[in-house]
């Protein structure tokens, strides 16, 4: 079994890639022997884009253009869709594929749909093994498309080399309540649907914003106009992805970053991992329920 | 509080037929089950939803059809898993099916095929039973 | 203001020019016994609440209908939906129905032609000829209506994201047998924004989409003017899961985007607004689905008033078609279907429906069968001549509970629709998601009352029954594919391709510029190119819609 899937992921097999990356988001034994597998110099190399926003901006949409951009210059692309679980039942739709199934047949385009599942971190861990593995089987750019809401959404988004932020006119509110944080994250800014009325005056708006806001370089403020649903935009996007990319390559700005998501994921696997055998002792009957809560974690632990 | 095996499965509609309230109906429920549902669209190739469920590698496939062209969509996806390597992973189909065609579809490979009215936790349950079979036969 | 001079004046003026153009179908409308049954029955006191909200029929706001003596003058016109297989098949079914006093024919096409697929493409496979019939080319078309003289039926087509196409099939057709455009009587259906939420067979994004339409719009208003350009319609919105108020309201913002579309290509607004129609579905809940067509009406008029500026009665008035619904046919005890429908077709008769197609007892497990199509019309034709509700105008008006059920449906839809302005117009609210979310939440709760035993739906949930046997079916025979793919090879090899190339190079330029497309379709389906080679030429053009 173990041989099978290490070789269909050495292959570049679609079903050994996808069995890898189930296996290592569900910390299998076998989860070091994938990791360790891999080639680290293309896991080094590969470009990490994330693509974050509200629901309905377009990103999607747009990752499937961004998609057949890179195809046609013959690179193999990445894609990981992440969707948010139910917090009630744990379960989810992930329906971002949806827009990227014209690429379904091309073994070049691996697309990914992946849960936050409600982790504690974990989210972090499991996406970038994916990432690992997807950019160990020879993808470059991998692509993250997450929603821009909730604070796992955001941490998972530190996993990107380079991120951008994509907004659309017309969705009310969302936008407002979002806006700083993500412009805090984004490396570049996009008004998609610039087909529709009110882009012009939101990409202002963003412009403004992101050069008051924190200490970025003025001339990162510049936004980028798309039409995803009719692939318009798409080249100057790829074109200012490029420029970011090459300077922060130059700058060491890529590699803080790297050492920064390098630092997160292993803390969120460490999570994971202390995780269930602390669940094991409290199922295990090892609390005697005396003092108060955080004082039992603490005993716990040291007994660790 | 052990922790739950999520399972992942796929759920998608082969063909032209666009009548995509049962299948979203279905998605949503299995959701509300704690699974995690794929969800492709309307109007899919059988190749191209073998081709999502390899890379999603989902425990188990879900199809929903209502324009009576189930006997040539079905086991075309069955058959398009197979020749992606993955024809371990089981198929479950539903729509407006015939009595007589549910024996055919059985032979040609669906595990499991549903008929309207069929209670949703039945469709629930067989998924989940799909799944969990499927995944003993991985480890 | 007095009950007689507000009566009276509609009297002299509504009623009189009716009565005179059309007489009613009898002298006098007697019950058994020989008493008079009364044409309108209004209060003893006519206030200014009673005019502004409910009127009188054949005036605005036309809650109570939009003829002032509605079946008393002339039934609904009952139309069956028909169409399977081969186009040959289909024309015996119709000559069937028209025998058996159907009033006007409606044609179901199968998945492939609603798509823009030829019989032998790939995606095809497995489709032909199932949920309708496989119409390649105008070889089809004639084939359909052969011996059926297309100067006296009204023929509906349910055809959406290539209805030019199919229509500019029907009048080559028409020209043929010698009959000119302007004689034409039917409806496309032509509505593509309810394909982008409910139904699914759509081709184009809705830019070019908008433009096919107001193309047709202009196209028939010169050439064949009393064709209906468009059928607007909740019917499919219902069956996706939506709520009453949900149909009405997506229904009528449809419309108006519609109507904008074809004001902002510049046409006149009363030429093309009285060709118009619409298209609702007929549910279970028989009270408020009458409540649901009056309160339609109401709003569209008040609509294309307020909103438009409309001043002639006929692009105020909504008319529609209505299906009984199919999402409440079950595959249990199917006979109680018959029930169903009867109530569902009851409401609309009650609710003022222009044509009325009732399903079949046996449509929730395949195509229906001879015998239940009968039933099915001989349902209507119950409610028509002995139920008596025919014999009066919007016999339910002045009920407090239907008065205030449809100010209610009307108040929540229109609050509907301004949530849908906001949000920037349908077509944005669909790029949203906002219209389909709408729709699947409503479509859940719905079938989880179902399923939690909380919503009763006889022989399913509850009064089971176990049941042996399944009554006979109705099969398309595959052969039907191969047969139409044979068809289609022999018309490649026969037509003159060099005229086809031209005529779909010169669509194609002109898709590229502004000018109307209808005359270079009109022209391409004369050569007998097909409709997949029509469409992919849109397609290049236009680009395809990925839901
Ligand atoms: N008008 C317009 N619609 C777009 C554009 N890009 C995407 N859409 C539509 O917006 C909706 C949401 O797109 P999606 O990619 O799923 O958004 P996501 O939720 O951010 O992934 C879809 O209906 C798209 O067709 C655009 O540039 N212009
Ligand atoms: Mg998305």
């Amino acid at each position: 079994m173990s041989e099978q899937i290490l070789k269909g992921l050495r292959d570049r097999d679609p079903r050994g890639i996808a069995r890898a990356i189930s296996l290592v988001e569900e910390n299998d034994p076998l989860a070091d022997e994938i990791l360790a597998s891999l080639d680290d110099s293309l896991v080094d190399q590969a470009m990490v884009l994330g693509i974050t926003g509200p629901p309905g901006a377009g990103k999607s949409t747009l990752t499937d253009r961004i998609i057949s951009k890179y195809r046609s210059q013959g690179k193999r692309v990445g894609v990981i869709a992440v969707d948010p679980s139910s917090p009630l039942s744990g379960g989810a739709i992930l329906g971002d594929r949806i827009r990227m199934m014209g690429h379904a047949l091309d073994q070049d385009v691996v697309v990914r749909s992946m849960a936050t599942r409600g982790r504690l971190g974990g989210l972090c861990a499991a996406a970038g093994a994916a990432v690992r593995i997807l950019a160990g089987s020879g993808c470059s750019p991998i692509i993250i498309e997450t929603v821009g809401v909730g604070q796992s959404e955001m941490d998972i988004i530190r996993l990107a080399d380079i991120t951008a932020l994509v907004l659309a006119p017309g969705l009310g509110d969302d936008i407002q309540a979002m806006k700083a944080g993500l412009l805090e994250v984004a490396d570049l800014l996009i008004v998609n649907k610039a087909d529709c009325a009110g882009a012009e005056t939101l990409a202002m708006d963003m412009e403004s914003i992101a050069r008051e806001g924190s200490g970025k370089e003025k001339d990162s403020a510049k936004v980028c106009m798309t039409v995803a649903s009719e692939g318009k935009g798409i080249d100057d996007l790829l074109a200012a992805i490029e420029t970011v990319d090459a300077s922060h390559r130059e700058s060491g700005e890529r590699k803080a970053r790297r050492e920064k998501a390098y630092d997160l994921e292993v803390l969120d696997w460490a999570i994971e991992m202390i995780k269930p055998s602390i669940i094991k002792k409290i199922e295990e009957g090892g609390l005697d329920r005396k003092g108060d809560p955080r004082m039992q974690a603490v005993k716990l632990l040291e007994k660790e | 509080m052990p922790e739950q095996k999520t399972y992942r499965v796929l759920i998608g509609k082969p063909g032209l037929d666009g009548h995509d309230r049962g299948a979203k109906f279905l998605a949503r429920a299995l959701r509300d089950a704690g699974f995690e549902v794929v969800y492709t669209g309307i109007r899919r190739t059988p190749e191209e939803i073998a081709a999502a469920a390899v890379q999603e590698d989902v425990s188990a496939v879900g199809l929903s059809s209502l324009s009576g062209a189930h006997l040539r969509l079905f086991p075309a996806v069955v058959e398009a898993l197979k020749n992606s390597g993955a024809g371990d992973i089981p198929v479950l189909g539903g729509g407006v099916i015939p009595d007589e065609d549910i024996g055919l579809l059985k032979d040609a490979g669906i595990n499991e095929v549903f008929t309207p009215g069929t209670p949703v936790e039945q469709i629930i349950a067989a998924f989940r039973s799909a799944c969990e079979t499927q995944e003993a036969r991985r480890t | 203001m007095g009950k007689h001079s507000e009566y009276k004046d509609w009297e002299d003026k509504e009623l009189a020019s009716s009565l005179n153009r059309f007489p009613e179908r009898k002298e006098r409308f007697n019950n058994h016994g020989g008493e008079e049954i009364a044409r309108l029955a209004v209060p003893d006191q006519i206030d200014e609440e009673y005019i502004e909200k409910i009127g009188f029929p054949g005036r605005f706001p036309y809650t109570r209908g939009v003829q002032p003596t509605m079946y008393r003058g002339r039934l609904w016109t009952m139309r069956q939906y028909a169409g399977f297989s081969t186009a040959s098949e289909s024309n015996l079914r119709y000559r069937y129905l028209l025998d058996q006093g159907t009033t006007g024919l409606s044609i179901a096409f199968d998945l492939p032609t609603q798509i823009g697929y030829d019989s032998d493409h790939p995606m095809a496979e497995g489709e032909v000829g199932k949920v309708g019939v496989a119409i390649d080319s105008l070889a089809d078309m004639e084939l359909l209506f052969d011996q059926i003289p297309l100067d006296k039926v009204s023929t509906s087509m349910t055809i959406n994201a290539p209805a030019a196409v199919l229509l500019a099939m029907y009048v080559a057709v028409a020209e043929k047998q010698g009959v000119e455009s302007s004689k034409l009587k039917g409806t496309i259906q032509n509505d593509i924004l309810k394909e982008y939420v409910a139904r699914g067979t759509y081709i184009f994004p809705p830019k070019p989409s908008l433009r096919l339409i107001t193309d047709i719009f202009r196209w028939c208003t010169d050439h064949s003017p009393a064709f209906n350009t468009i059928s607007i319609s909740g019917y499919h919105i219902r069956e996706a899961g939506s709520t009453a108020v949900q149909e009405v309201a997506f229904t009528l913002a449809n419309g108006i985007t519609y109507v904008q579309a074809a004001l902002d290509a510049g046409l006149e607004l009363d030429n093309f607004a009285r060709r118009l129609s619409f298209f609702f579905n007929a549910s279970s809940d028989l009270l408020e689905e009458v409540a649901k067509f009056r309160a339609a009406r109401r709003l569209w008029a008040r609509i294309m008033k307020g909103r438009f500026n409309a001043m002639k009665p006929a692009s105020l008035m909504l008319r529609f078609h209505t299906q009984t619904a199919g999402y409440t046919l079950t595959a249990q005890q199917i006979d109680n279907n018959i029930v169903r429908v009867a109530l569902q077709a009851l409401s609309a008769v009650l609710g003022g429906t222009q044509s009325l197609h009732t399903n079949s007892r046996d449509e929730a497990l395949s195509l229906p069968t001879e015998d239940s199509v009968r039933t099915a019309l001989r349902t209507q034709q119950v409610i028509a001549h002995e139920s008596g509700v025919a014999s009066s105008v919007d016999p339910l008006a002045g009920s407090y509970f239907i008065e205030e059920l449809t100010d209610r449906i009307e108040a929540e839809a229109s609050e509907l629709i301004a949530k849908i302005d906001k949000a920037g117009g349908v077509v944005a609210a669909i790029e949203e998601g906002f219209i389909q979310r709408q729709i699947e939440n409503s479509a859940y709760e719905y079938q989880q009352e179902i399923e939690k035993g909380e919503r009763i739906v006889v022989g399913v949930n509850e009064f089971k029954i176990d049941e042996e046997s399944k009554p006979p079916l109705l099969r398309v025979d595959p052969e039907v594919e191969n047969s139409q793919i044979h068809g289609l090879k022999e018309l490649r090899e026969k037509r003159n391709n060099k005229n086809v190339e031209e005529a779909l190079a010169n669509l194609s330029a002109c898709a590229r510029n502004t000018s109307n497309l209808m005359p270079e379709i009109l022209a391409a389906v004369k050569t007998y190119a097909t409709l997949g080679e029509i469409c992919q030429v849109l397609r290049n053009e236009f680009g395809e819609y990925r839901g």
